[in-house]
């Protein structure tokens, strides 16, 4: 197996965005037959390393070689003219249209000008059968399954694209068992045919049902690529989140000191709360000057979480008892009066305003607070702006700095600054410290405990087990929308691993 | 500054002259510009377009009929201006200065089954209503137009584009519905006052936009309205999760572009004495949408000036009074719009101002070496 060439490999290639370094110097190879799972968790350099494949986005640095040519790719045209094809989660066909256009499209056969439909018809039927699937090609595509219109889309690259290489981006999310059954059929066939497959997925199950080999990204670095027989499932969760042997006996040391105020009633209570489709109910108690950590693989409910307790879904089960009062109304406005404080995990969509400044950026908040009309002054405003610029050490020439010109690190810090400025008694973090290099993580993880050592109750939701771990006083793990266990922080990171990944 | 992307424009242009830049990038600076040319262009071809006169102690002349018959224009855009801010459009606000004519011109004068009550309305200054009440209802229909868009953008989450498209239709019929589907005719000389009357030499009309801008400009800039609005344009859902209401933002915003639409009409209506579904406010809302662009608010939403959007509005009627004076007619003039609008919205675009920077830049660095 070892000895089958290559029909795609990528050599230090490097992509950097403002403010983050998405791919640095990874190299990449897929054989040909070969079936290559793609891991990492979100912001690991998954997405990017894809959108260089399809030329969505261009490398910075680095080269691709295709059937051992050296290859350029241009766009997503050029690529699928390469014989890169890509299938996504959502098909991207035309429901409206009948199955057999929708695999010819753009190469129908024509006689006398016009389409011939029933040399169409046949070889849409036969690149369908070449999959070992038996539709009616002239039904429209929306009147079939997901499963089916994936087949539809993989059936296109191979017959019209002839696609060398075939990249399945998640394609699993939306099927079901007998669905994804079928799709692994299809893939074992491809496979035979000399066809090479990226397959990227949340599932492991999956993952070790059908892949070859693993290639495992992190933090926009290549971890390694593995064969599937030399990799248990704990050590590429392992790799996965990445256990950095950092010395941080300080950090540990400021923990250890802390005492929890376990006397008085709880910060924060939630009983049975949940939400159908988001979380199923849970329970779970936060003390005063206490770090929660929360850890689970991506889509375990971290998120979904952190939204309901701050109110930006409202859970129709159970109840929230916020310093032993029941919540009533969920909403960010409400969560705000309450001293409840949220960083959202996805800074760019849900944190940072880009277009306004530093200042507007950390007075946002309180502003809110106040209400329309009580408009702190410029002189307030640069007040509290500075404080917090000097506070959490934020790197930038003024206050007046648009917040888009800030590096990833200083953008979570200046999110940090607004909810601080609030003084909140209850502080969620979801992934504080992704995307930002080294020194700012250790950074904000000196802050939370301060935070946590003055009073204020934290929950910290982090893909990084190690640094839950090492910041968190009780952590709990979540799986699948469940509460899979409770652990105190002094458990063995292997023991939450079996826990993530479901007892293997 | 770490990253590159977006500092490297800035560090280019620290070389060249700062002070030139910031005038440059000033938010009124394209506008005036425009403006500018305008007005340079009638110095050169119709020196007669600056000639003021005073006629009965009024101010007269194509500066002052600019003034005039732009403020229902200005009024308009500074309301398209906080919509727009908020990353919307108000496409409706053409049919709300029709409805709010129509409600003014029937309180003055109800027709009935396309008969007038009494003959006694066709004398000068006949009414059936209080003039305070007929401006209340006026301002108080567009107001309430305003609102309805409000709620289908924020609350039903209907695209702005779409939720005012149902007014922009619906809204010319409500106002026939209003005149019973006649032209109605104004004969009350105290509501002439508004779009015809003069204090201090100038037309009211002026007074209005200027106490208008004052007020939103107080309004907006001296709460924490205008951070807000600013703060929903550039992302409404991180706006949300700083616990700041983006619903009753957006409502607001509706709600005063169309009471600003009220006011337009009630000038307008003033103005021309009568009340017409059809053709009030015709085609507002593109020039309201344009002088607002004009004043350099981009319609994804996100920082905006007032000032500018006005400016913005004078620059359309400039244009417009300057291509009558020079005799174009009428259906001529929309080809010359264009061209306006193009330059205009030319100088906005990215790429072409970076070619225009490129060309100061390299100016600057030409100096440089040569010092």
């Amino acid at each position: 197996m070892t000895d089958t060439p290559n029909v795609l490999s990528l050599t230090s290639i490097s992509k950097s965005f403002p403010g983050v370094v998405a791919l640095e110097d990874v190299d990449f190879s897929l054989r040909k037959g070969e079936i290559q799972a793609l891991m990492g968790e979100n912001g690991a350099g998954k997405s990017t390393l894809i959108k260089v494949l399809t030329g969505v986005e261009h490398p910075d640095s680095g080269s691709i070689q295709l059937d051992g040519k050296q290859v350029q790719v241009r766009s997503p045209k050029h690529s699928q003219e390469l014989g890169i094809s890509t299938v996504y989660q959502e098909v991207n066909l035309c429901t409206n249209i009948s199955v057999a256009e929708n695999i010819m499209l753009g190469h129908e056969p024509r006689r006398f000008g016009n389409i011939h439909w029933k040399k169409l018809n046949a070889l849409a039927r036969q690149a369908l059968s070449r999959l070992g699937i038996k539709v009616d090609v002239t039904q429209p595509l929306g009147n079939y399954s997901i499963a089916i219109q994936q087949m539809v889309a993989i059936a296109r690259s191979l017959e019209i694209l002839s696609a060398k290489v075939l990249i399945l981006d998640e394609p699993t999310s939306s099927l079901d068992i007998h669905e994804t059954n079928l799709l692994f059929d299809v893939m074992r066939k491809l496979k035979s045919e000399g066809i090479g497959i990226i397959f990227i997925t949340h599932f492991l199950d999956q993952v070790y049902q059908i892949a070859d080999r693993i290639t495992v990204l992190r933090n926009g670095k290549l971890v390694g690529t593995y064969d599937i027989a030399s990799l248990p499932r704990v050590e590429l969760i392992a790799k996965m989140l990445g256990r950095t042997v950092t010395d941080l006996n300080a950090i540990s040391q400021v923990k250890s000191s802390m005492e929890q105020d376990k006397s008085s009633q709880y910060v924060a209570e939630a009983k049975g709360m949940g939400l159908k489709g988001s979380l199923e109910p849970i329970d779970l108690e936060l003390n005063a000057s206490e770090i929660l950590g929360i850890a689970g693989l991506l889509g375990s409910g971290r998120t979904e979480l952190a939204n309901l307790i701050f109110g930006i879904d409202t859970p129709d089960s159970g109840t929230l008892l916020i310093k032993g009062q029941k919540v009533e109304h969920f909403s960010p406005m409400e969560s705000l009066k309450r001293g409840i404080a949220l960083c959202p995990e996805d800074r760019k969509a849900e944190g940072v305003l880009g277009d306004l400044t530093i200042r507007e950026n950390i007075i946002l908040a309180l502003q809110a607070r106040y209400g329309w009309f009580k408009f702190m002054g410029a002189k307030k405003q640069y007040e509290i702006a500075q404080k917090y610029i000097e506070l959490l050490g934020i790197r930038t020439p003024s206050p007046d700095q648009l917040v888009k010109n800030l590096s990833g690190g200083n953008q979570q810090k200046v999110i940090l600054a607004r909810w601080l400025v609030t003084q909140p008694h209850i502080l969620i973090l979801d992934e504080p410290t992704r995307g930002i290099d080294v020194g700012a993580k250790i950074e904000i993880q000196k802050l939370v405990l301060d935070l946590a050592k003055e009073g204020m109750s934290v929950m910290f939701i982090s893909s990084e087990l190690e640094e839950v771990l090492r910041i968190s006083h009780r952590v709990i793990v979540l799986r699948d929308h469940k509460k899979a266990a409770e652990y105190s922080s002094d458990v063995g990171d292997q023991t939450i691993m079996h826990t993530m990944a479901g007892g293997l | 500054m770490k990253d590159g992307n977006y500092a490297a424009p800035d560090k280019e242009g620290g070389r060249v002259n700062s002070r030139l830049k910031r005038i440059r990038e000033s938010r009124l600076f394209w506008p005036l510009v425009a403006w500018a040319l305008i007005l340079l262009f009638n110095t050169i071809f119709i020196p007669e377009f600056f000639k003021i006169g005073v006629l009965d102690g009024h101010l007269y002349g194509n500066l002052v009929d600019v003034l005039n018959n732009g403020a229902p224009l200005a009024l308009v855009a500074i309301g398209m201006t906080m919509v727009i801010a908020t990353g919307g459009v108000d496409l409706s606000v053409g049919a709300v200065i029709a409805i709010s004519a129509a409600m003014g011109a029937v309180l003055i004068n109800p027709a009935l089954g396309n008969k007038l009550i009494s003959n006694d309305i066709l004398t000068k200054d006949a009414t059936n209503t209080p003039l305070g009440l007929i401006v209340l209802a006026d301002l108080a229909a567009g107001t309430l137009c305003g609102l309805w868009n409000g709620l289908l953008v924020s609350r039903a989450r209907i695209q702005p584009m779409v939720a005012t498209l149902i007014l922009m239709v619906a809204g010319r019929g409500i106002a026939q519905l209003i005149t019973n589907g006649q032209i109605i005719t104004i004969y009350y000389s105290p509501y002439f006052w508004f779009g015809n009357g003069y204090i201090l030499g100038l037309p009211v009309s002026i007074y209005i936009v200027a106490v208008v801008f004052v007020l939103a400009w107080v309004g907006v800039r001296k709460t924490s309205i205008g951070l807000f609005v600013e703060s929903v344009g550039i992302n409404s859902k991180a706006t949300f999760y700083s616990g700041i209401s983006e619903k009753n933002i957006k409502l607001l915003a509706y709600t005063f572009c169309g009471f600003c639409s009220a006011l337009a009409g009630l000038i307008l209506s003033s103005y021309v004495h009568s009340a017409d579904g059809n053709n009030n406010g015709l085609n507002y809302e593109l020039d309201a949408i344009l002088a607002v662009v004009m004043g350099g608010t981009l319609m994804a939403g996100g920082r905006f000036s007032l000032l500018a959007s006005i400016i913005g509005a004078l620059v359309i009627w400039t244009f417009t009074l300057s291509m009558y004076t020079i005799g174009v007619p009428a259906n001529a003039l929309l080809a010359g719009r264009a061209v306006l609008v193009l330059i205009v919205i030319l100088l906005y675009s990215h790429q072409f101002r970076q070619i225009l920077n490129r060309l100061f830049e390299r100016k600057g660095t030409c100096n440089d070496t040569k010092s």
